[in-house]
């Protein structure tokens, strides 16, 4: 008989023998459940073209206040990170992240050409892909053709949402989208569905491909079900929609699944008019499920494992608008929470707003720099291949 | 095998039309596929009713601007409300052309103006221009592609989303020039950058005004010399358009496209050869290619039938052919398409949708598996995809009522079974399996038995139909 005993000293550590534990065994329990080097990342996507300037605040430069006479955070309400640099008042997690030296910040990410369309911006940043190219697969879908050439299941890249985004598409293998796995389970979970697969015979080519879709669809929706029920989580979790999809990710990273890349979405970040309480709310919603989900990590001693990574389509204007909101602009700040980056806190100088292309800010790291890394420090992958072409890998995971 | 003549005529009128109906299914065993395309070709003949779904509102909203400058001086309310207006007239211009594709005559026509909607995607949300660029499309779907290229190359539309209202002499902008001849006629490695950039200052002065009508502008025009593509003079945008006309190489990659689109992904290259080259002589007829293409032994051949992956519209529109009903929210079909990846007049890019695998995934395909039963009634929707700011397609999501959820659709039952008045009981089933579906093999007999309706006839006719269109076969066509 085979026991299982991975999932053995889990459940065992979570449960009444745990209050029976002396603390150092406990500690010592805990560290051995770790499936070592699982690493994860989760692709955060701030949806609408988060505004940047206020997000991380260049509160002693006088071109931004001159530039945002109504709508710049003044120094004192900025949470200060270092003298330069201060957070949007509603990220005070991010900022105890920042003390504890679980945050990166990379500023003034973009690309040549930039567009200031929603869509196209955020195809471009979906499929990796220069400014004038149209390409029809996302990164991480190459990702998954590059890694995982044979996989069993299609769940080494799932999407928390009911429809699949393009940065999970590949050429031969596709992420899964879920909202939740109950959900998934229910309605793939048809008894006819599961029958005229199971029933199939084979055939032409195209047939097979849909068939072999549902059969994946169908085995993962029941293994997905099966390991997010086997450590609910015991964190609570706010009420509110990221809330609750950092939740359902938390419970399958503790679980058994192989799933390497988590991606989901938080908007609309397009603020237009009337920007300060749009982006108050988001990132009140923000600070508050990454403070969950990090507590949650952090007590399964998993945080060295996952890594967070934030990215929007663009960042905005440097002026206001006369809406007391922001036009669409281009480079932007990305976050990178986790137990194991390598560097920490402000990982390259802010902007320039001495240097604008007209009212734009100009970008100085290659977003294609940062998915480099990530796919080749982070998940070991093949990231030339992927990304098709050689881009710098930087240090900071 | 042997293919039936009616699994012939129903391959055609899922390549050429939107499906069989129920109102002639009946009738298919017996006429050639000949026939039946002179009857495609016959009601797509005559020049479409133009689609004008422009509100008051939005009419309102323009009157009085005089020019585009005086479009800058409204105030940000007033910006935002003739967006949003926008919006909403967009969905209805969708919903318009759903249901010219379910119901009009002229099959064959929509069926080519949706090709060219990819082909010639532009996403700008202005009502006024997407309605115009629509309607050429609508008039030339099956006249001459040069005359389609330059009216949809002059379109506001086109104009605007490929920026060339800011290509002038000064600050030449080749987005347009470029995708003119990447996407809409030679693909890419049948020119240079340099033909790009002089391509560019010929279109100088190409743009619009505020009504929507193609200008041109001859102060931002470059007059200069342009050497393009081995020629050189003073060109001007539609001597560029004639030039890409002189290239066989632009009938190839159009015949190509239209190949892959209408008869498989899988390119034979003596057939396309053969049918670009017949192409090019027929100075651009593509009511000839396409004549060439369906009255053609081969497009019959089992290679051709039943392995084309449905487009999302497709398959929406093909349900509905062939189930007659009456939707009491018909904006849930714009929900149905943005869940499935494609929504009219809001394509990915300048390159249109990637079809054939790229159209399923996990998600997709369990809820394409639902559409039918959703249609139906039989099922509620539970969806609600991510905020879109583009689109900003303000559709509300789930609701908390399972009820709301529901599309109370009055589905026309009573045409479909009498299709099979004259069928026996134990044909019953093969007979609705062969109108249904257009692939080779089908679903397992014996499981499809017990999970259909065995309490009445009409029970047993309507879940067969339901229980095949929830499978993955009813997929291709």
């Amino acid at each position: 008989m085979l026991f299982k005993r991975k999932e053995f000293l889990q459940i065992g550590s979570l449960a009444s023998a745990s209050l029976m534990m002396p603390k150092f065994l406990k500690a010592f329990e805990k560290k051995a459940a770790v499936p070592p080097g699982n690493k994860v990342m989760v692709v955060l996507q701030f949806s609408g073209g988060n505004d940047g300037l206020n997000t991380v605040i260049p509160f002693r430069n006088d071109i931004y206040y001159k530039s945002r006479p109504k709508l710049g955070i003044q120094k004192e309400q900025a949470l200060q990170l270092t003298d330069e640099a201060g957070l949007n008042p509603a990220l005070p997690f991010f900022k105890d992240l920042f003390d504890e030296g679980s945050l990166g910040i990379m500023n003034n990410v973009g690309y040549p050409n930039p567009d200031h369309s929603h869509f196209r911006s955020m195809d471009i940043w979906q499929s990796a892909s220069d400014s004038n190219q149209y390409v029809t697969t996302g990164w991480l879908g190459r990702y998954l053709d590059a890694q995982c050439d044979g996989c069993g299941k299609p769940t080494q890249a799932l999407e928390i949402d009911d429809v699949l985004s393009l940065a999970l598409k590949g050429e031969n293998l596709k992420g899964l989208a879920l909202q939740d796995p109950k959900k998934l389970f229910s309605s793939s979970n048809e008894r006819y569905f599961k029958e005229i697969n199971a029933s199939h015979d084979h055939e032409e080519a195209a047939v097979d491909y849909l068939y072999k879709t549902l059969s994946e669809t169908l085995s993962s929706a029941d293994y997905i079900y099966e390991q997010s029920r086997r450590h609910p989580s015991s964190q609570t979790y706010p009420s509110t929609q990221l809330g609750k999809n950092l939740k359902t990710i938390c419970s399958l990273i503790l679980s058994d699944i192989n799933t390497k890349v988590y991606y989901v979405s938080l908007g609309s970040f397009d603020t237009h008019v009337n920007q300060e309480n749009q982006q108050k709310r988001l990132f009140t919603e923000l600070n508050d499920a990454i403070s969950a989900f990090v507590k949650d990590l952090k007590s399964n001693n998993r945080f060295e494992d996952v890594t967070v990574m934030t990215f929007s389509e663009f960042g905005r204007r440097v002026a206001q608008n006369a809406s007391g909101g922001t036009d669409h602009g281009t480079a932007n700040n990305m976050f990178f929470i986790g137990g194991g980056l390598k560097q920490k806190g402000l990982l390259n100088p802010m902007c320039d707003l001495n240097d604008l292309n007209e009212g734009d800010l100009k970008y100085t790291v290659d977003f294609k720099s940062v998915y480099a890394t990530m796919l080749h420090n982070w998940l070991a992958a093949d990231d030339e291949k992927i990304l098709g072409k050689k881009y710098e890998i930087m240090n900071f995971v | 095998m042997s293919i039936s003549n009616q699994l012939k005529n129903q391959h055609l009128l899922w390549r050429a039309a939107f499906g069989p109906m129920t109102e002639n299914v009946n009738e298919l065993p017996g006429v050639s596929q000949k026939e039946l395309y002179k009857i495609l070709e016959k009601t797509s003949a005559k020049k479409p009713d133009e689609l004008n779904v422009a509100s008051g509102t939005f009419d309102g909203l323009m009157k009085g601007l005089q020019d585009l400058g005086q479009m800058q001086k409204l105030t940000q309310d007033q910006k935002k409300q003739l967006r949003k207006q926008s919006v909403d007239d967009i969905k209805n211009l969708n919903l318009s052309w759903l249901a010219e594709m379910i119901n009009s005559e002229a099959q064959l026509r929509e069926k080519m103006s949706l090709f060219w909607h990819g082909h010639f995607a532009c996403r700008v949300v202005n009502i006024y221009f997407q309605q115009q660029l629509l309607n050429v499309i609508r008039q030339n779907a099956l006249g001459n592609f040069g005359d389609l290229l330059r009216e949809v190359s002059k379109s506001p539309a086109m104009l605007s989303f490929l920026n060339n209202q800011q290509n002038r002499k000064q600050h030449p902008n080749e987005n347009f020039a470029r995708e003119v001849m990447e996407l809409f006629t030679m693909g890419r490695g049948n020119y240079t950058e340099t033909d790009i950039r002089e391509a560019a200052r010929a279109y100088t002065g190409w743009g619009f005004n505020v009504k929507g009508e193609f200008v041109n502008r001859p102060f931002v025009h470059d007059t200069g010399s342009k050497t393009f593509l081995g020629k050189t003079g003073n060109f001007d945008g539609d001597d560029i358009i004639d030039i890409i006309l002189e290239q066989k190489t632009t009938a190839r990659f159009i015949t190509a496209k239209i190949y892959k689109h209408f008869v498989n992904e899988d390119v034979d290259e003596q057939k396309v050869e053969h049918l670009a080259e017949k192409f090019y002589r027929d100075n651009y007829n593509l009511q000839k290619l396409m004549n060439a293409i369906f009255l053609s032994d081969w497009f019959y051949e089992e290679k051709n039938i039943g392995t084309r992956i449905k487009s999302p519209v497709e398959l929406i529109v093909g349900v509905r052919r062939l189930i007659p009903m009456q939707l009491q929210k018909p904006e849930a079909q714009l929900l149905f398409q943005r869940v499935l990846g494609q929504v009219l007049f809001y394509p990915p890019n300048v390159a249109g949708w990637p079809e054939g695998k790229n159209w399923i995934d996990s998600s997709a395909l369990m809820f394409r598996m639902r559409l039918a039963q959703i249609l139906t009634n039989a099922e509620a929707f539970l969806i609600k995809p991510k905020d879109d700011d583009d689109t900003m397609m303000g559709m509300e999501g789930v609701d908390k009522n399972p009820k709301a959820n529901q599309l109370q659709t009055n589905v026309d039952w009573g045409s479909v079974i009498k299709v099979f008045d004259k069928t026996s009981r134990e044909n019953l089933s093969q007979k609705v399996n062969d109108i249904v579906l257009q692939t080779t093999n089908s679903v397992n007999a014996s499981v499809l038995k017990r999970y259909v309706d065995n309490t009445s006839r009409e029970g047993f006719i309507k879940s067969t139909i339901i229980e095949l269109m929830s499978t993955p076969e009813y997929q291709l066509c």
